[in-house]
């Protein structure tokens, strides 16, 4: 992290985030001489002409045509110049090669999760170095913002079709992903990393991280409690969060905002995945998403309560 | 009162609109556009009181990393409260509602406005929009889902939503009946002689805005409405699991929330162009530019709502679009700053606290519209969207354009509302301190969100790591809102003072030519004039403004608010 970025913008490590700086401090330096031209002005006339009597009252003075038609022509050429260039840079972010490599995103309250072509799942973004991505996004529940400062670059993540975004980055590293369109109370914690690996680096993680269909149920439920984000509200360690621990969880008797109880057996660790707002556990706020449902497979959520259990 | 002469007008009248009826219930059921503009001044006050102490709040939470003084649901309450009272119950009516209602009908020599029942009501409506709020804030549950109230989030939220959202229904009818109210006024009931070439610019400004208010607030209205099917009826509009799709709900909002803009904007211009006139005696540069571009720009203002949406999915297409129609308002919004500053030139700049805020708005404007450029340009977007170069950016034009020029209106017209004088060297302090806290909270957010800090996070220290020049940025921003605070409240002070305990004001302490200053005693007759003013010349014409600063005249524009006058001034021609 030698690379601190400038005064304005943080470290670029994209192919176009130069084309976006450059862009930037063209804009960014026509404003501060155009800011410094208009306030001088106004500082001087302030001064230049301040009252000095009471009785002041000078005369009307005659518009200058040409001082008018200046202020006119010379902002349109300004701004049509930074709309043609901002409009270039910005079909250029937004049209992938053809030969990137593509990977799916799926955004949740509040985890992501990014699939890979061969299977594998991780939290964590990675990406071969100087090779385009494409990222094909979707959401399960509200908006997100899939957005890498580093990168320059973002897009919306909606729930009913896919966005798109795409990059390369220029160098091995680790760079910070946040969400950028509010989605909730854990909206400031849903982040994550992209980190950046050479092409053989990247290729085995790839295979560390294949679903391992020797798994036990419970194991394969370990990895879908991280990789669906489950930790952002279920502690393991009997810390409340959002949600209530799973620690000791199974076998509990659960007490509900409506007055009924139950115990948590394998039925109500199932319906309480599936079906979260029908039964809420007293003290807590019916906050979990209901999409698990139709997201996780039969196997998933089996694999879940199997690892729920065993806490 | 039909034998009243002019000479009486410098005199302080024994009977005004503040003292001919009194007790609460007199207020209660005034149609008096003076009393009415003062009921809008007391709430919208004290909305901006509570406003402000959320935004206080706010910063308090963010000056240190980790959890400071509360936690993320009540974070993600404040930041929503303090947007949706500001925005809707503060700088949406506060102009149009207190000096729109106070000025307009006296600068175009009219009685009152075209329906005074009518205007009563809108402060009726609007009320029932403020406790239908608070009532969803108070009673009914918590609120988080930022002013925007993005679907589905704001569909799957808590049922108090539902009372924000009619909130907002309701008070918009109070925006529609009052824009009603000032385009029909400005059109019928203008004094002999006050031809549209002759109008105040403020009146121009609350015309156009009041074209906005009447074409765009029924759009929310609807917006609403289809909330409420979707919620009660299961029709799917915006919910995904209904069939809907939530990127449209965003632009039925942006449809009424960016013209809306305008209803914010346009006022303050409007106050700007006659502070700028009035204290440099000079005539305002490129009126007819100002006059007609403020229409102009009420009309442009609907076809730029899809540039909040460049990252939102919507086509590549629809943004490039966008993003050129935002500059076509772009540049007659900078044309006005270029005519502000020349409106200076060659005139006799005097610096009272109302200038002070005049020029504080061309500075503080200026920066908001140089990085709405930065924003309005596609590639540069991609990375400032949703950050907090954006929450700088709109502070800068709504902060520091609309309710600066708002503050400096009050101060202009404080002496005509109330009769009364502030305290000058407390007023310059006060705007001193205001100009430092604001540039100190909202610069460095334009450099927090450039680097990258996204808008609406409880907390930061998980991004220290990589950025961080988070904290100290964030903490400097947040001793910047209390120097701010601290501003605001020595205003409140001394406009306490001024009531109870402030000098009388004279006629027209400012030396100013249209009709408020120069056909009205101070505080103004029940009635405005004691008979219907015959104009004969621009609101900004000084060289011909005899009857202020004619040969019998030494002027007023001492400031001290004692200017005694006791020759008559030439009578009116005609």
């Amino acid at each position: 992290m030698e690379d601190k970025g400038t005064l304005w913008l943080p470290e670029n490590a994209s192919t176009y985030a130069g084309d976006v700086d450059a862009l930037f401090y063209f804009i960014y330096w026509v404003s501060v001489v155009l800011f410094i031209l208009v306030i001088g002005a106004m500082v001087y006339f302030a001064y230049k002409y301040r009252r000095r009597s009471e009785a002041d009252r000078p005369q009307p003075i005659k518009e200058s045509k040409l001082v008018e038609a200046s202020w006119v022509v010379v902002p349109t050429i300004l701004v049509a110049i930074v709309f043609t260039w901002g409009f270039q840079v910005f079909i250029k972010m937004g049209v992938a090669p053809p030969n990137a490599y593509e990977i799916t995103v799926r955004a949740s309250k509040w985890n992501w999760l990014f699939e890979y072509p061969n299977g594998a799942r991780s939290n964590e973004l990675h990406v071969p170095v100087s090779r385009p991505i494409k990222l094909k996004m979707s959401s399960i529940d509200v908006l997100h913002s899939f957005f890498v400062p580093a990168f320059r670059t973002k897009q919306d993540v909606v729930p009913n079709r896919y966005t798109y975004v795409w990059f390369e980055a220029t160098r091995q590293d680790t760079f910070q992903v946040m969400c950028t369109e509010y989605c909730g109370q854990q909206h400031s914690t849903m982040l994550s990393q992209v980190v950046v690996q050479s092409q053989g680096d990247f290729n085995t993680w790839l295979a560390e991280n294949l679903i391992d269909e020797s798994a036990t149920p419970a194991e394969r439920g370990e990895l879908l409690y991280n990789q669906q984000g489950c930790f952002a509200c279920h502690s393991l360690d009997g810390t409340t969060g959002s949600g209530p621990t799973f620690q000791g969880l199974s076998g509990s008797q659960r007490a509900f905002t409506d007055g009924t109880t139950a115990t948590a057996d394998a039925n109500y660790l199932r319906e309480a995945i599936i079906n979260p707002a029908a039964q809420v556990v007293q003290g807590f706020a019916p906050v979990m998403p209901g999409q698990y449902g139709t997201t996780l497979t039969a196997e998933e959520i089996d694999a879940l309560v199997a690892y729920i259990q065993e806490q | 009162m039909s034998a009243a002469t002019h000479s009486d007008l410098s005199q302080r009248p024994a009977i005004h609109y503040l003292n001919h009826e009194k007790g609460l219930w007199s207020w209660l059921t005034t149609v008096d556009h003076k009393r009415i503009g003062i009921m809008y001044a007391i709430v919208v006050a004290l909305f901006f009181l509570v406003g402000g102490i959320f935004a206080t709040l706010v910063r308090v939470e963010l000056s240190a990393p980790g959890e400071t003084i509360m936690g993320q649901d009540s974070y993600n309450q404040a930041f929503t409260l303090h947007a949706v009272i500001m925005v809707f119950l503060v700088i949406i009516p506060a102009v149009p509602g207190i000096l729109g209602n106070f000025v307009l009908p006296i600068q175009i020599g009219a009685k009152d406005v075209a329906f005074p029942r009518l205007n009563l009501a809108s402060w009726y409506i609007f009320m029932a929009g403020a406790v239908l709020a608070i009532c969803g804030w108070l009673v009914v549950g918590k609120v988080d889902t930022g002013w925007t109230f993005y679907t589905p989030y704001s569909s799957e939220a808590s049922d108090a939503v539902l009372w924000m959202t009619s909130a907002v229904f309701v008070a918009g009818f109070a925006s529609i009946f009052t824009g009603i109210n000032f385009v029909v006024t400005v059109h019928k009931m203008r004094a002999p002689g006050m031809t549209w070439n002759r109008l105040p610019l403020f009146v121009w400004a609350i015309y156009a805005t009041a074209i906005v208010q009447v074409l765009a607030t029924p759009v929310i209205g609807i917006t609403m409405v289809l909330l409420f099917l979707e919620k009660f009826m299961q029709i799917g509009i915006f919910d995904p699991a209904l069939g809907g799709d939530p990127v449209l709900f965003q632009h039925f909002f942006w449809f009424y929330s960016h013209p809306a803009v305008y209803i914010m904007i346009l006022p303050a211009m409007g106050i700007i162009s006659d502070l700028m006139g009035t204290f440099s005696r000079q005539q305002v540069q490129g009126y007819t530019f100002i006059a007609l571009s403020s229409v102009a720009i009420a009309f442009l203002g609907f076809l730029v709502w899809g540039h909040h949406m460049f990252v939102a999915g919507q086509s590549a297409i629809s943004s490039i679009i966008f993003s050129m129609l935002t500059f076509l308002i772009g540049i007659p919004t900078g044309i006005k700053v270029f005519n502000w500053v020349g409106t200076m030139y060659k005139g006799s700049v005097w610096l009272q606290t109302p200038m002070l805020y005049a020029l504080m708005f061309l500075f503080l404007f200026t920066i908001g519209g140089f990085t709405g450029i930065m924003v309005g340009v596609l590639a540069t977007d991609v990375h400032l969207h949703d950050t907090y170069f954006v929450v700088a950016h709109f502070h800068y034009v709504m902060m520091g354009g609309a309710l600066i020029a708002l503050i400096g209106g009050m101060h202009y017209w404080w002496p005509k509302i109330t009769g009364k004088m502030y305290n000058e060297t407390l007023g310059r302090i006060a705007a001193l301190l205001v100009f430092v806290g604001f540039n100190l909270t909202f610069f460095t957010q334009f450099i927090l969100g450039s680097r990258g800090m996204p808008r609406r996070y409880h907390d930061y220290e998980l991004l220290l790591e990589q950025f961080p020049e988070f904290a100290p940025l964030h903490f400097a921003s947040s001793i910047g809102s209390w120097i701010l605070a601290a501003g605001l409240f020595l205003i409140l002070f001394y406009g306490i003072h001024s009531l109870l305990r402030g000098k009388p004001a004279s006629q027209n302490p400012w030396g100013a030519v249209t009709l408020e200053w120069t056909h009205t005693t101070t505080p103004p007759d029940p009635h405005n004039f004691h008979h219907t003013p015959l104009v004969t010349r621009g609101p900004y014409d000084f060289h011909l403004a005899d009857d202020v600063f004619g040969p019998f005249h030494t002027g007023d524009g001492a400031g001290d608010g004692v200017g005694e006058v006791t020759e008559a001034p030439k009578p009116e021609e005609a």
